[in-house]
């Protein structure tokens, strides 16, 4: 794993090294409601961004604006150095999106979902040795690699996480943007989690995670950005030993995996 | 054995049971083909929506005098768009949009095919509930063009349309053209609906898209087995109603789903075992790393050192 800090970028004529995300004055709506009421936030090349807050103070929006999922009533935002309309060279990022369950509708194995994460790299769909080679990897990774067969259906919440974080890696990023990878998982996987994001991060790779709580992943982290009702709260180092629980409008509800009525043991007590 | 194969040249000797026979071969791939990925985005029911649809088509095929299958797939692939544009931008009235389009697809058809010289419900009914004896040479074409394509679609791009239908955001950041994926999933389905409804019928299209995937589920573990065996449980029971409803005078479209759905059910119940297998070995994968809730499947099987967590 040779990603982030010694890789050029495409846009090195302009500044050698631009921002791997930035956000200026981005304002966006779901429906007709405002959701971010105008968001600065800059992640820098091999630095981990939390970004905290309260349930709908916009954490989810703000990552899903980044991603185009969520389209942008105003401001600006850059990957890489690049706008993010024109923005193509999507291998260098890896996304997990807030989810409880890697299934879909139909049966799928571990390797399968994961070999979706491989499509940016992959000409035309096509996955050679080097692309499946990668998989095998990612799933190493989060200590999968014994269940690659195995239909996902059959993991616990917390395997979940870890199917949708290698299939992150597959494209082997040099950013991460996760949206709560920690809900809903198990202390095993959360171990197994933190491990795996810690040697990304001294690898070089950048990060940008949505958290309800900093848990086991708080000494990793650089900076945090709050955010309330939209707006940037604060940005600077993590608030320590603190983390949301003591935000206003806290309500402590955490999704949880409704997949074959399996108990998941979050952690969340322990 | 060889009174089957007698059986079979006999009922080869005749055109029109080659031309039976062949469009009910390429349907009972291509419905399961489209039907996965329906499936797996959980929009099950899309088919039967573009069935309704297709009904304009197939009425103002004869009102205008041409072919009903092309028209047919016309009307049900702009049907097939305008659902996908719904889904994008109307979220909120969405349903309704839809029952709009099913309804009114359903009362274009009948009202077209009664304004069509000598045209009745009559001329609807056959491409309702389905004919194959009445699938013509030009039929056959139509049907082995469109076919073609559904395949090319659904096996070239198996990846593409896998990762869209199983994570449609995390899709967009692997740089996929997702909208597009989208609307070309939409239009696939549409093909097939007109490819299907000579041999099954528009109202019962749905069925064999659907219904064989489910069945295969009963026994996969991957989505690649899932495939395969469905397209092969389509395959098997469109053969299978068509030759029945050649010996027996029964209706071929409700053969065939008739067959699906025992397909289905006597997966289900051999598959029980299998599955039973299956969590057992997964539970005992699951003891072996203490942590996970193996306890809850197999009780004697619990460590000392499971900690107790919430």
């Amino acid at each position: 794993m040779t990603n982030g800090s010694d890789t050029p970028t495409d846009t090195s004529t302009v500044t050698p090294h631009p921002p791997v995300i930035s956000l200026r004055g981005v304002t966006a709506e779901l429906g007709s409601r405002p959701v971010l009421r105008g968001i600065d936030l800059t992640v820098n090349r091999g630095e981990v961004v939390a970004l905290l807050g309260a349930n709908g103070s916009g954490k989810s929006t703000a990552i899903r604006t980044i991603i185009g999922q969520v389209p942008l009533s105003g401001g600006e935002i850059e990957l890489f150095g690049t706008p993010r309309r024109r923005f193509r060279d999507w291998a260098r990022v890896g996304y997990v999106p807030q989810r409880t369950t890697a299934a879909g509708g139909v049966p799928a194995t571990v390797t399968e979902v994961v070999s979706s994460g491989r499509l940016s790299r992959a000409r035309f769909g096509v996955l050679r040795k080097a692309d499946r080679e990668a998989v095998r990897h990612a799933l190493e990774l989060v200590g999968l690699a014994d269940r690659a067969k195995d239909s996902v259906d059959a993991l616990s919440g917390g395997q979940h996480q870890r199917v949708l974080i290698a299939r992150a890696l597959a494209s082997v990023p040099e950013l991460l943007i996760m949206d709560e990878p920690m809900a809903g998982v198990d202390l095993a996987s959360q171990e197994v989690l933190a491990a795996t994001l810690r040697e990304q991060v001294a690898a070089g790779t950048s990060v940008l995670l949505v958290l309800h709580e900093l848990g086991p992943l708080e000494p990793l982290i650089d900076r945090a950005v709050v955010l309330r009702d939209g707006c940037v709260l604060h940005d600077g180092p993590p608030p320590r030993a603190l983390g949301q629980h003591a935000l206003p409008g806290h309500d402590h509800v955490h999704p949880h995996a409704a997949h074959d009525a399996e108990p998941i043991r979050t952690g969340l007590l322990s | 054995m060889a009174t089957n194969l007698a059986l079979n040249i006999e009922i080869l000797d005749y055109a029109f049971m080659q031309r039976a026979l062949l469009a009910a071969v390429l349907v009972g791939i291509t419905a399961p083909a489209v039907g996965i990925y329906l499936v797996q985005r959980r929009q099950a029911l899309l088919g039967d929506g573009i069935g309704h649809v297709a009904m304009t088509g197939v009425g103002l095929g004869f009102l205008l005098s041409w072919s009903p299958v092309w028209m047919a797939t016309a009307v049900s692939v702009v049907g097939a768009v305008l659902m996908e544009l719904i889904r994008w931008y109307g979220r909120t009235r969405g349903d309704i949009a839809l029952a709009m389009l099913f309804y009114g697809g359903m009362a274009g058809g009948v009202m077209f095919i009664n304004l069509a010289p000598g045209g009745s419900n009559a001329n609807l009914t056959s491409y309702l509930f389905g004919s194959l004896s009445t699938v013509s040479e030009s039929d056959v074409t139509a049907i082995c063009l469109l076919a073609a394509f559904v395949v090319l679609v659904t096996i070239g791009l198996r990846r593409q349309l896998f990762a869209v239908s199983q994570d449609e955001e995390f899709a967009r950041v692997t740089g996929l053209p997702v909208r597009a994926l989208n609307l070309l999933t939409a239009i696939t389905a549409a093909v097939t609906v007109t490819v299907a409804m000579r041999v099954v019928g528009l109202l019962l299209v749905s069925a064999l898209m659907v219904v064989p995937v489910a069945a295969a589920q009963q026994l996969s573990r991957s989505f690649a087995a899932t495939f395969a065996i469905s397209v092969a449980i389509g395959v098997s029971v469109t053969i299978g109603g068509t030759v029945t409803s050649y010996y027996q005078d029964v209706p071929p479209g409700a053969t065939i789903v008739l067959l699906t759905i025992g397909a289905f059910m006597l997966l289900t119940v051999a598959a029980t075992p299998l599955a039973r297998r299956r969590a057992r070995a997964a539970a005992l994968v699951a003891a072996r790393e203490a942590g996970d809730p193996a306890e809850c499947a197999i009780p004697g099987t619990r460590t000392p050192t499971g900690k107790v967590g919430v």
